[in-house]
């Protein structure tokens, strides 16, 4: 089987956001990147997927800056087989994304059996990319799967929903199917696979390699800047418990008179 | 003017409440409301007060449940059709999945899951959060028509004065096209109550929960005030609350009027999830606990204490 990946880079957890000074973006240079934690379950679907059927690749591919490649590193030093980077600003939209992702893996001279990626990136959440692109190569999908089954030729996913809900899909493949937790537990990168993907072939494509231009941008932003500072909240002290009953009684009365929100 | 259509799911008798938050909003265009199905009479008068000029029941084989190929094919057509400029959807599971696939299918763009929006004239302008919450920006649409949005549930809140409008309704004939991917069996989840993604209020644990068993005494409170019930990822993590109750970064990101969270730190991941929350309680009872920081009302105590006696409170007040 011919299995992709699509993974994204996107800023650290617990990275501080700074807007930019136009206010376009945000002020990318102090940065810590890491792969898009979604991707991790993507990437190890596709080496689960890869176990269970022999001769099978698993070719990774990202969109995005090439100042660093951790994202593209990683999903290597698990296992995936080669990579493709095409080469752009992080703040390209989704559908620019999802064309470039197209474009690459029509460039690899394989045909997908199946594509992978992370429900959704928690740069700008948009939960878009997977849609279009399986929309653009007019392929089935299936969205925040989080069980994964079945053999090279017929899965079965299913789907989380409101209230917990699954639905249960069976797809013929190839197909596309973006994942979420739950759906399996991504290893850690051993040392050896860490050396190894050093050594694993990175293809570099620009944007017009793969017929991408600032033609394709469908969402503009701008005005980035940080929330509205919320004016500190009262706070009360209920560690005796002789004084518990009168605490809950004030902030009850404070959620009705002055939240107004029971 | 614009032609704005607004999608909407149906449950049982009525709509979900974003769509009339979106109708709301749009109160003083001309909007008309489409759904997959026959929409019902309770729910065409709430499509009426809340604005709709027209309801369109579109139906055609194949379409009784959702997948994702069917809806895409049988809207596109419909859209086409009535040449709208603008399609609204709220940003439920079905929206977020369905949206991004007829954007496609129009060569269009799509803002996902704005908090806010206005319409500038006749053009479209939203906020939405970026970067967990950590910043917001403005974002505006480009290129070929409609141009999709989906709307964050609870963000935009009811409009208490919406202009009424005729809520005419119209039957469409559509087709579902060739389903590949279909759906074989529903499992449904264990709760009857609203999702977390939908909920107005929400009842969240955390790690100092200790115990799955322990959720009971959330699930008294929340049954108290209509509440639903929530997890920090380290709750998750433990195994106290199955994935499907977590809040935060790897889980659902909510918006409720009240968030009750409980024996939660305050991790940044968690924060991303519920920021947006109107008015936020936290119990905690270490009193440095970064969760305080963005408490509105902070009680520093023990849970097992505080929840309970919350309750009864809340009995007394509602008269329960």
């Amino acid at each position: 089987m011919n299995i992709f990946v699509c993974v994204k880079q996107v800023p650290d957890t617990e990275t501080k956001i700074v807007p930019s000074a136009d206010g376009t973006f945000i002020e990318t240079s102090s940065i810590k990147w890491i792969m898009n934690p979604y991707d991790e379950y993507a990437v190890e679907q596709a080496l689960l997927v890869q176990a269970a059927n022999a001769g099978s690749t698993v070719t990774v591919v990202r969109v995005g800056s090439s100042k660093d490649t951790e994202a593209l590193r990683t999903a290597m030093a698990m296992g995936a087989d080669d990579a493709f980077l095409v080469e752009a600003a992080d703040n390209l939209d989704s559908y620019s994304i999802a064309k470039a992702l197209k474009g690459a893996i029509l460039k690899s001279g394989k045909t997908p059996d199946l594509i992978l990626t992370g429900k959704q990136a928690i740069d700008d959440d948009c939960l878009q990319v997977p849609q279009i692109l399986a929309t653009m190569l007019d392929l089935p999908s299936v969205s925040v799967v989080v069980e994964y089954t079945g053999t090279a030729s017929d899965i079965t996913v299913k789907r989380e929903v409101e209230g917990g809900s699954l639905e249960v899909y069976g797809v013929k493949l190839p197909a596309m199917i973006a994942c979420n937790k739950g759906i399996n537990t991504p290893r850690y990168a051993s040392l050896p696979g860490i050396m190894k993907a050093k050594k694993k072939p990175l293809t570099t494509l620009s944007l017009a390699d793969v017929g991408v231009s600032d033609a394709d941008r469908r969402v503009k932003y701008s005005n980035f800047q940080l929330p509205p500072e919320k004016p500190p909240g009262k706070k009360f002290d209920a560690t005796d418990a002789a004084k518990t009953g009168a605490v809950v009684k004030e902030v009850v009365g404070l959620l009705r008179t002055e939240a107004k929100v029971i | 003017m614009a032609k704005i259509l607004v999608f909407t799911e149906l449950h049982g008798a009525h709509v979900k409440g974003v769509t009339l938050e979106i109708l709301g909003k749009l109160s003083g265009h001309t909007v008309e409301v489409a759904a997959i199905g026959k929409i019902p009479s309770e729910a065409t008068a709430d499509l009426a007060k809340f604005g709709a000029a027209k309801v369109h029941s579109l139906n055609g084989a194949g379409l009784d449940k959702y997948s994702p190929e069917g809806y895409a094919n049988a809207l596109h057509t419909f859209i086409a059709a009535g040449s709208f400029d603008y399609v609204f959807a709220g940003a439920t599971s079905l929206g977020k999945d369905l949206l991004p696939r007829l954007a496609t299918k129009f060569d269009a763009g799509m803002a996902s899951e704005v908090t806010n929006f206005v319409m500038e004239g006749d053009k479209f302008a939203g906020t939405r959060p970026l970067f967990a919450g950590k910043c917001f920006a403005k974002v505006e649409l480009t290129g070929p028509k409609p141009h999709f949005v989906t709307v964050r549930p609870n963000a935009l809140g009811m409009n208490a004065n919406p202009t009424a409008g005729a809520a005419t309704a119209a039957d469409a004939a559509v087709d579902a096209g060739t389903i590949r991917a279909m759906i074989k069996e529903i499992v449904k989840g264990t709760s009857e109550k609203l999702d977390l993604t939908e909920a107005n209020i929400i009842v969240s644990g955390g790690r100092a929960m200790k115990d799955s068993a322990n959720f009971k005494v959330l699930e008294d409170l929340a049954n108290v005030i209509g509440a639903t019930v929530g997890a920090s990822r380290a709750a998750v993590d433990s195994g106290f609350a199955p994935h499907a109750m977590q809040v935060g970064q790897t889980g659902k990101t909510v918006a409720p009027s009240l968030y009750i969270a409980c024996g939660i730190s305050g991790a940044i991941q968690h924060l991303a999830g519920m920021r947006t929350s109107k008015v936020i309680v936290a119990i905690n009872s270490d009193p440095d606990a970064p969760i305080f920081t963005k408490a509105d009302y902070g009680i520093v105590g023990d849970l097992f204490t505080v929840v309970p006696l919350l309750t009864q409170e809340f009995k007394n007040l509602l008269g329960k």
